[in-house]
């Protein structure tokens, strides 16, 4: 195909749409870029802890690329495919050169160059960052690059627009998406030579989380139910601290615990005392006392089972589902250490968190799970090989997947600092794969007929009406707020047999109601009514596969848990979960398939044995405790 | 919202809602459930609404259309105006806005097109950050190693810089900024001196600069101040001004004796 005749679509403007729109339009090509919210404002905007990456101080001490990828391997449970977990962090370096020239703010040293920071116990400080914000940095520092494209005419702006349906041809070929003007309503298709997502993680199918309201992996199910798979839906993080909030949790950075703050709950059960009239021997330190030897520095997986645990029980503060973290016996020191995440506190529950205990919760926070994507491994497993045009496309040619929506690198749990280095690392390496896709493509997106693109507007146009008629009984904020709580309830922190099963019954419950969902806005302009109902209806599809991926998965490993099943069993189970959708029954196929290893053998993960963690393992499981940090 | 909790109150809300940019605005007032001390917060009032959209007349109606994404007032989507004070939706806790009066109002923001109710086209400030070529100029994005050693007393002005959400507070402030004129206002002249202390961007400090001296640069600005008390980031913008402002005149300077 004609080199610059090509256009390329890429949707979702956070770390891994921006890094890929700018490797793309530095190439030549074409970009339209399609995001929900102007992608200054992508939920990326909230990464607060840093960017890993081997660097020459840490070097020098012992530390690699090579075992940056081993604690990333070890923290996800081995259920990463390995080279592409090789790759990233052997680029990683280079990541941060790249952000560094392009002026993004990393802290310095005295002397001038980039500070590093010791995350959540790790031995080597490997983790770059910009004050208490690196994400906000890293996102304009690619914004401000896009735009430069952008005034030089190569990348067009779609923002409030919503991507609704990918267009795949009768060869099963991508060519192209169909979106909606979120002010005007207008439904229209957009021809593309390949389409790249990077919509991100699915955290409100879980109502309240740490995510951005836009992180409703409504795009994602979008893709799927149009045939591409999913990856390990199942796997979700669950950060243990995090502040319960109206509207949304907010993360409390674990540096709270690692500057000594307690976790604890009343004694009594259902206790209303104002915290600070409880005496000690009335406070039940949980952690500690099971956990002599870590106390309140657990691995985060522990921390975050414990705490859901005493709550389940009914032990919660008040009988409710919150722990007391308290910060209030610190010296003054400390707390002004505390003071960006102390005020986070305070301005959004107007506590004072140095006077009275803080009230936390762990919440869904990170999606490892999502769409399906192959690569081209090199003959040694050691990386993919550049340029291949199949480097983190999904089973559908033509169709990509970058960032948090896609499913490599994590495996069962993710590394902290490590989720803006797989972003960025996607759009820079991978992006030039798209490249060399749309090159060698014989016919491209322009060559198709006007037929394939008018009919799946159609379809979405058919959609909205059939919202706009359905005029049930069922509040769609409702059903997403009974959606969220089950979904939390059964399919996050510990997950059981009878739960999942119940869960999944109530499902296809909610399917069934959704038809009659009413919408009291039945207008064209800007309607959020009929916005927020249609994603719910995808939302539902994605819960599904996240809970028979769960139900299938007779073991315990990394964020997964089953109460029922607590070991991890290679022998079954050291496979990739891939869901597809099934159009005719509206339902979730599951199948298993091999990780290609070839580098570092499956060893035991120590996380959650205390007492059984040798020095060594102590310190790989305080390395894989970092997974908690973000 | 906790239901059938014993402390609970209702709280009156008003919100000038307008229907499309063309629409005339009008008043609706809703009563909202919430306990002292349940962190309710405005993005959650909304929440509710949504939820229940009726009236205090009983009057049913639509959801009302607000932007928001972080809720944890980092992107800078939702500014409004509540109180008649502009500032994040997220970030305002219902039980201190009740200290300042005994019910809530909620408007959009009157320097931008209203699109919907509270939700407002801000794309004038986007525009203007690439009026300034608000980036790094860079060799484009192959390895070339590092970029350059910065001192930590330059990174920590920066990085104060960097924190500019967008959320166009400033600009709802200045009295400067109207929609007749071109002004880039508090945010842009902000981001200039950000991009100038970097040592590669300021490759384009001229061009920058030059972009000031023209209708809608930093002479525009009347030194009012009104936008570095609204900015919720606490950014320096006094001081942004004051230097660009400091620039411009040294390079204006410079350019008569160069002539
Ligand atoms: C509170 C918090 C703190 C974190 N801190 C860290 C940290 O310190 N270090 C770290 O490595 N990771 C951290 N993470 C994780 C990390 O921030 C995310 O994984 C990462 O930012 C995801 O980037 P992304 O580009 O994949 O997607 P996002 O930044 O989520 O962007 C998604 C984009 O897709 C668009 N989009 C979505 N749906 C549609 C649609 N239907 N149509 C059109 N556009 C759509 C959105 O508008 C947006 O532009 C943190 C996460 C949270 C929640
Ligand atoms: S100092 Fe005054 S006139 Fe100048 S930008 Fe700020 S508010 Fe506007
Ligand atoms: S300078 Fe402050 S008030 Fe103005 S847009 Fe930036 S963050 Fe908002
Ligand atoms: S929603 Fe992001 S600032 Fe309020």
């Amino acid at each position: 195909m004609s080199r610059n005749e090509s256009r390329i679509a890429i949707v979702g403007g956070g770390l891994a749409g921006l890094a890929a729109a700018m490797r793309i339009a530095e190439a030549g090509k074409q970009v339209d870029l399609f995001s929900l919210v102007p992608v200054r404002r992508s939920h990326s905007v909230c990464a607060q802890g840093g960017i890993n990456a081997a660097n020459e101080v840490a070097r020098q001490q012992g530390y690699s690329e090579w075992l940056h990828m081993d604690e990333t391997l070890y923290g996800g449970d081995f259920l990463a495919h390995q080279p592409p977990v090789c790759e990233m962090t052997a680029w990683a370096p280079k990541v941060i050169d790249l952000m560094d020239r392009m002026g993004v703010p990393f802290n310095r040293t005295p002397e001038g160059h980039r500070d590093l920071r010791l995350f959540g116990g790790s031995l080597y400080k490997r983790t770059h960052f910009a004050g208490a914000s690196t994400g906000q940095q890293l996102l304009y520092a690619l914004d401000e690059q896009v735009r430069r494209h952008a005034s030089e005419g190569r990348v067009n702006h779609y923002e409030h627009w919503e991507f609704l349906w990918p267009v795949i041809d009768d060869d099963g070929v991508c060519r192209g998406l169909v979106a909606q003007d979120l002010r005007t309503m207008q439904i229209r298709a957009f021809r593309a030579d390949a389409v790249v997502m990077a919509t991100g993680g699915c955290g409100t199918i879980f109502g309240k989380s740490t995510n951005s309201t836009i992180c409703n992996g409504a795009a994602a199910a979008r893709a799927y139910q149009a045939g591409v798979w999913l990856g390990n839906p199942e796997f979700i993080q669950v950060h243990p601290t995090a502040i319960p909030g109206q509207d949304k949790f907010r993360l409390m950075s674990e540096s709270a615990r690692g500057e000594g703050g307690r976790v604890w709950v009343p004694r009594k059960e259902g206790d209303t005392r104002d915290p600070r009239n409880i005496p000690e021997d009335e406070r039940w330190y949980f952690l500690e006392e099971k956990y002599p030897a870590y106390g309140n520095l657990v691995p985060r997986d522990i921390a975050t089972r414990e705490i859901f645990w005493v709550c389940q029980q009914g032990k919660g503060i008040g009988g409710e589902r919150m722990v007391y973290l308290d910060i209030t016996h610190l010296p003054d020191a400390t707390k002004k250490k505390l003071y960006a995440i102390l005020e986070i506190y305070e301005k959004f529950t107007g506590d004072d968190p140095r006077e009275t205990p803080m009230k936390i919760f762990p919440a869904v926070h990170y999606t490892m799970g999502g769409l399906y994507t192959r690569y081209e491994p090199r003959d040694d497993n050691q990386g993919m090989v550049q340029n291949a045009p199949g480097n983190m496309m999904t089973n559908v040619p033509g169709l990509y997947a970058f960032g948090e929506v896609n499913y490599q690198y994590h495996g069962a749990t993710r590394l902290g600092a490590n989720a803006l280095l797989n972003c960025i690392f996607d759009g820079i390496f991978c992006g030039p794969s798209v490249v060399s896709y749309v090159d060698n493509l014989e016919r491209g997106a322009a060559d198709q007929p006007q037929s394939l693109f008018d009919d799946t507007v159609k379809q979405e146009e058919v959609k909205v009406k059939e919202l706009f008629d359905a005029q049930g009984d069922e509040n769609p904020y409702l059903l997403h707020k009974e959606v969220g709580d089950w979904m939390t309830d059964y399919g996050t922190v510990i997950r059981e047999e009878n739960d999942l099963k119940k869960t999944i019954d109530r499902l296809q419950e909610w399917k069934q109601r959704f038809k009659r969902v009413k919408l009291v806005d039945t207008g064209d302009w800007s309607n959020t009514n009929m916005t927020y109902a249609r994603a719910l209806g995808d939302m539902i599809r994605y819960a599904e596969a996240i809970l028979l991926g769960a139900l299938e998965r007779r073991e315990s490993r990394g964020s997964h848990y089953r109460l029922d099943y607590p070991e991890r069993d290679d022998d079954k189970f050291l496979k990739t979960t891939i869901a597809r959708y099934n159009a005719a029954e509206d339902s979730t196929e599951l199948e298993y398939e091999e990780i290609r290893m070839g580098l570092v053998e499956p060893r035991q993960r120590t996380y959650g044995k205390v007492e059984a963690a040798d020095s060594k393992d102590d310190a790989q499981e305080r390395s894989g405790a970092e997974a908690a940090k973000t | 919202m906790t239901a059938d909790n014993a402390s609970q109150r209702t709280v009156r809300i008003n919100i000038k809602r307008q229907a499309s940019p063309d629409a005339s605005p009008r008043w609706e007032a809703f009563d909202v459930p919430c306990s002292p001390g349940d962190g309710t917060n405005i993005t959650s009032v909304l929440e509710y609404i949504a939820a229940h959209p009726r009236t205090v007349d009983g009057v049913d109606t639509t959801p009302v259309t607000y932007d928001a994404a972080c809720l944890e007032e980092v992107c800078g989507s939702c500014t409004m105006v509540i109180n008649g004070h502009v500032r994040q939706g997220c970030s305002q806790l219902v039980d201190r806005l009740l200290e300042e009066a005994p019910e809530i109002t909620i408007e959009p923001m009157s320097k931008f097109p209203v699109v919907r109710d509270l939700a407002v086209n801000r794309e004038r400030l986007f525009k203007d950050f690439q009026r300034i070529q608000g980036w790094v100029p860079i060799d484009g994005s192959y390895a070339l190693g590092p970029g350059p050693k910065e001192s930590p007393e330059n990174q920590d002005v920066r990085y104060r810089l960097s924190r500019c959400m967008a959320c166009g507070c400033c600009l709802e402030a200045c009295p400067q900024y109207t929609f007749d004129n071109d002004f880039v206002g508090a945010a842009v002249i902000s981001q200039v001196r950000y991009f100038n202390r970097h040592e590669t961007g300021s490759r384009l400090e001229d061009e920058r600069l030059e972009e000031m001296m023209k209708p809608g640069g930093v002479n525009h600005c009347g030194q009012a101040q009104n936008c570095v008390k609204v900015c919720p980031k606490e950014i320096p913008l006094t001081e942004s001004i004051a230097e660009v402002g400091r620039a411009t005149t040294r390079n204006a300077f410079r350019r008569i004796f160069i002539k």
